[in-house]
């Protein structure tokens, strides 16, 4: 017990001592989760749009103000020509162009339908999606006053509601992603490298002329990185509850146990790396494209999995991350608990088994 | 008998690492492996610190042998990788606790077998390894190789690297390990440092050319050797090779070795020979063989 | 005949903060010499060396190398030098003549001449069978050998080596010695930096350099006798323990 807190004690000396590491072990499951939560997201606010109104009469003039009132859109200029629309596309200013046609209120009112047309910049296809749905929710917005207040029709309008993250909030669906990330990297890649530090250093072939027997120096190596990991995992629950007031609907401790889990899948991993490369440098090569890619691209984190090839749904299966994700996404937005996400959980646990009995054969007592 | 190694062999692919190489050591000795880099020596340490396995032969350390009792063995030597192997972000007395720790000891318990080599760091016990000098690393390791006791230490290439102050002191500090009844393995590129040890082996390319004492493989060399000397060195080594009689002719700091292929040489015949040839300030003197003499003769067959 | 002065150094500085690496260092090389500077690591041989072949500026003093001011010529000086160091010398994941191609572009060598050149370097060093080996496979005293020649591929007037025999067996090392007394009889000058002492047996003439501070400069026979030593080695421990 005295040489295994000598060790672990060592190895906490390591990882204070060393810069980058310390960079990556604290300061990228801020930076991360600050990048994703304010930068990349797929809310729109402020859109510039401009304007094209044939008409000018009441209704339209309502229905400007409305738009430009509301915090989403800002109108930027207004055109005459239909030939313009091109042509403030071109220049990048607008995202969006409104088309009344000729006569709107009077068309409206006596043929009770009147036409606008919404174009968009698709070259951003999410946002151009998100402004066309922005704006259809407030025409019919406006429709149903003027219904209300007129009662001439009945007419049925069409309502969607997002179930789980009603406003849409995009930092809902990064922070379990980016909690996975930040663990696979923190534990796989960390140990994986300062395990093959140690043979670059050649210190390893003393550890292995010790008394030390492997189990020792692997779990020596591991431990403090399953401590570090499980702060950081708690950093980032408790940095998307207070800052971007993301919901924990299930129970923290059914979160906590997962991650646990999770972490040591990825630690597992980490090991089975270290016993496949010589130097840190292969260690980080193999981490990150062997790692973080699929994490990142087939896991479900950015790309759904359900919209992609079949081929690559299958692959998604080995990619331990999604199992995690599913089960994150259940606890904190479903708010469900372990009677629905046991096949995951699962999964997940056969994994970890697999990984650790595959590196405890690979790992040598000797060099070679 | 504290090493003993048996027609060992070892082959990393087409090469051959080490090839049929048997060495004892007795208790308490100091033994040499005198040899180049890619002489084999790296892997020999390995083999009998248990840290690879031969292809062929056997070897016991300390009584037990390599591969059936390799967990005993670990217990029982104290091993200096080349190129000092120690933790460069930890400090000197970190590194020593560290190593203290995982072989079950401290550093108090065997404070005495290392006192001489570390009170010459200790001044410098918080600084972080990776910032010490050459020697000063070179005597942390040892002292981090010795400090649980053990009964037979494993050096390999410790002086390279290390300035000629520290090499002096370090093979000093060997000595006095010794006189404490420690068996002593030790691996050198360097010829001049063969002759501190008690016994030594020389080996290229994986194979042994010879194991005497230094004194010993001195003696046994079996030319006289002539030291020549003359005004312009590339001339004079142009002019040696081209002599009939030469049996070698190898630079050797100021002068050149040479060995004549006939028993009865008579230098005044080369004198008039080179004197012929153009030389100048022609210096030719009977000179003793060195280490490396003879390991460049032995490896020449 | 050594008459022209090809390195000519005089008060030469280098400081870094508060630590005087280099302290006011003056020595002259002739051409055609066999010139040791030797030293302890951190004594500042590298240090001053990095001054000489134009990669680092000095704090102060005066250097002409080759003909050429280390402060305004440095791309001058880079051109007539070569240089070759025990720790990186060739490519080990080019062949040889891969190897001796790219370094005689880089140093604008025309192709024919590349090629004129190679050829007589292969045929020099017997080096026909393996001219199309991976350098990597070869032994470290071969690659030692041509990287030596590869350093001297374009003719230069000065050759700085860096340790360049440590860890050789004795046979390659007096091989390659061989080779540097024929380069030097061929009027390249050579300027062997080393904490081997017994390579600087072989230099014509040899500076020790402790704590910044050159301490000894002769001859190696008229070192030894002046410290009544019987080696280079212990010269340097008398100069290093007064």
């Amino acid at each position: 017990m005295k040489r295994f807190i000598g060790f672990v004690q060592k190895e906490f000396y390591h990882i204070f001592r060393d810069r980058r590491s310390l960079f990556i072990l604290f300061g990228m499951p801020v930076a991360q989760i600050m990048l994703f939560g304010f930068a990349i997201t797929n809310e729109i606010n402020n859109v510039d749009i401009a304007i094209l109104d044939r008409s000018q009469d009441a209704s339209t003039k309502e229905i400007i103000s409305k738009i430009s009132s509301s915090e989403y859109f800002s109108i930027l200029q207004h055109i005459k020509e239909e030939a313009e629309i091109e042509e403030v596309f071109k220049k990048g200013k607008v995202k969006a162009v409104l088309y009344f046609e000729k006569e709107f209120s009077k068309k409206l009112i006596k043929q009770h339908t009147a036409k606008v047309q919404i174009v968009t910049d698709a070259t951003d296809p999410n946002v151009a999606n998100t402004i066309s749905n922005y704006i259809n929710s407030i025409l019919s917005n406006y429709q149903e006053e003027q219904n209300r207040a007129i009662t001439l029709d009945y007419q049925i309008v069409p309502q969607s509601r997002m179930v789980f993250n009603a406003e849409l909030k995009s930092v809902y669906m990064f922070v379990p992603g980016v909690m996975t990330v930040i663990l696979m990297l923190v534990s796989a890649m960390m140990t994986s490298i300062s395990i093959t530090r140690e043979k670059e250093l050649g210190t390893m072939e003393i550890l292995l002329v010790s008394p030390l027997n492997p189990f020792q120096v692997i779990i020596g190596k591991v431990f403090p990185y399953i401590f570090l990991s499980i702060i950081n995992a708690a950093a980032i629950v408790i940095l998307s509850i207070f800052v971007f007031h993301v919901p924990v609907n299930g129970s923290l401790f059914l979160l906590g146990l997962e991650s646990v889990l999770f972490i040591v899948t990825s630690l597992a991993l980490g090991i089975l790396i270290s016993t496949i490369s010589a130097t840190q440098q292969t260690a980080m090569m193999i981490s990150l494209m062997g790692l973080m890619l699929p994490v990142i691209l087939l896991s479900g984190f950015i790309f759904p999995i359900s919209s992609m090839p079949v081929p690559l749904q299958v692959i998604s299966n080995i990619v331990p991350a999604k199992w995690f994700i599913i089960i994150v996404k259940g606890i904190m937005l479903k708010g469900v608990g372990i009677s629905i996400v046991w096949k995951e959980t699962l999964v997940l646990l056969g994994m970890t088994l697999l990984f650790i009995g595959l590196s405890v054969r690979k790992y040598k007592i000797r060099l070679e | 008998m504290s090493i003993h190694i048996d027609h060992i062999s070892k082959s990393y692919g087409k090469v051959n690492a080490l090839d049929d190489i048997s060495i004892r050591v007795d208790q308490g000795e100091l033994f040499g492996l005198i040899g180049p880099d890619g002489a084999g020596k790296t892997t020999l340490f390995r083999i009998l610190t248990t840290l690879l396995l031969p292809d062929h032969g056997s070897a016991s350390v300390a009584g037990y042998d390599i591969i059936a009792d390799f967990k005993a063995i670990r217990k029982q030597v104290g091993y200096m990788p080349g190129r000092f192997s120690l933790y460069q972000d930890l400090t000197v007395e970190e590194n020593l606790r560290f190593f203290a720790t995982i072989f079950g000891t401290t550093i108090a318990e065997n404070y005495d077998l290392i006192r001489d080599i570390y009170v010459q760091i200790e001044p410098f016990k918080n600084r972080r390894a990776g910032k010490l000098s050459g020697g000063m690393k070179q005597k942390l390791a040892l002292s981090c190789a010795l400090i649980h006791k053990p009964k037979v230490l494993f050096l390999d290439e410790p002086t390279t690297g290390v300035d000629p102050v520290s090499r002096k002191e370090f093979w000093e500090m060997l000595k006095r390990l010794q006189d404490k009844g420690i068996t002593i393995l030790v691996s050198t590129p360097y010829m001049d440092e063969a002759a501190l040890c008690d016994r030594i082996a020389l080996i290229q390319d994986g194979r042994i050319l010879e194991i005497d004492t230094p004194k010993a493989i001195v003696e046994h060399y079996p030319k006289p050797i002539f030291d020549v000397g003359a005004h312009n060195t590339y001339l004079l080594i142009e002019k040696l090779n081209a002599y009939a009689h030469k049996h070698s002719v190898f630079p050797f700091g100021e002068y050149i070795h040479y060995t004549d292929q006939r028993d009865g040489f008579d230098p005044l015949e080369l004198r008039a020979y080179l004197k012929n040839e153009g030389l100048q300030n022609i210096h030719i003197e009977r000179t003793k063989a060195t280490i490396e003499d003879t390991f460049m003769e032995l490896a020449k067959q | 005949m050594k008459e022209e002065t090809v390195i000519k150094v005089e008060g030469l500085t280098k400081v870094f903060g508060d630590f005087t690496a280099v302290n006011k260092i003056s020595f002259h090389v002739r051409k055609g010499e066999i010139f040791g500077f030797l030293g302890a690591n951190g004594a500042g041989k590298t240090t001053a060396m990095k001054m000489l072949i134009g990669i680092s500026a000095p704090s102060s003093g005066s250097a002409n190398v080759a003909g050429f001011d280390v402060y305004t010529q440095t791309e001058d000086i880079k051109k007539s030098i070569g240089y070759m160091s025990q720790k990186f010398a060739l490519y080990d994941d080019l062949t040889v003549k891969e190897n001796i191609r790219f370094f005689g572009g880089i140093y604008g060598l025309s192709k024919n001449r590349i090629s004129q050149k190679s050829n007589l370097l292969i045929e020099e060093l017997g080096l026909e069978k393996v001219a199309h080996s991976l350098v990597g496979s070869l032994p470290l005293g071969w690659k030692q050998k041509i990287a030596f020649s590869v350093s001297l591929l374009h003719d230069p007037k000065i050759v700085f080596l860096d340790e360049p025999t440590g860890g050789v067996d004795p046979i390659t090392r007096r091989q390659f010695w061989e080779m540097i007394y024929k380069a030097a009889n061929n009027g390249t000058t050579i300027f062997v930096t080393t904490h081997y002492m017994d390579e600087a047996e072989y230099c014509d003439r040899v500076s020790i350099m402790v704590d910044g501070n050159i301490e000894a400069l002769d001859t190696p026979k008229n070192l030894k006798t002046h410290f009544g030593s019987d080696s280079m080695n212990d010269v340097f421990l008398k100069l290093a323990r007064s």
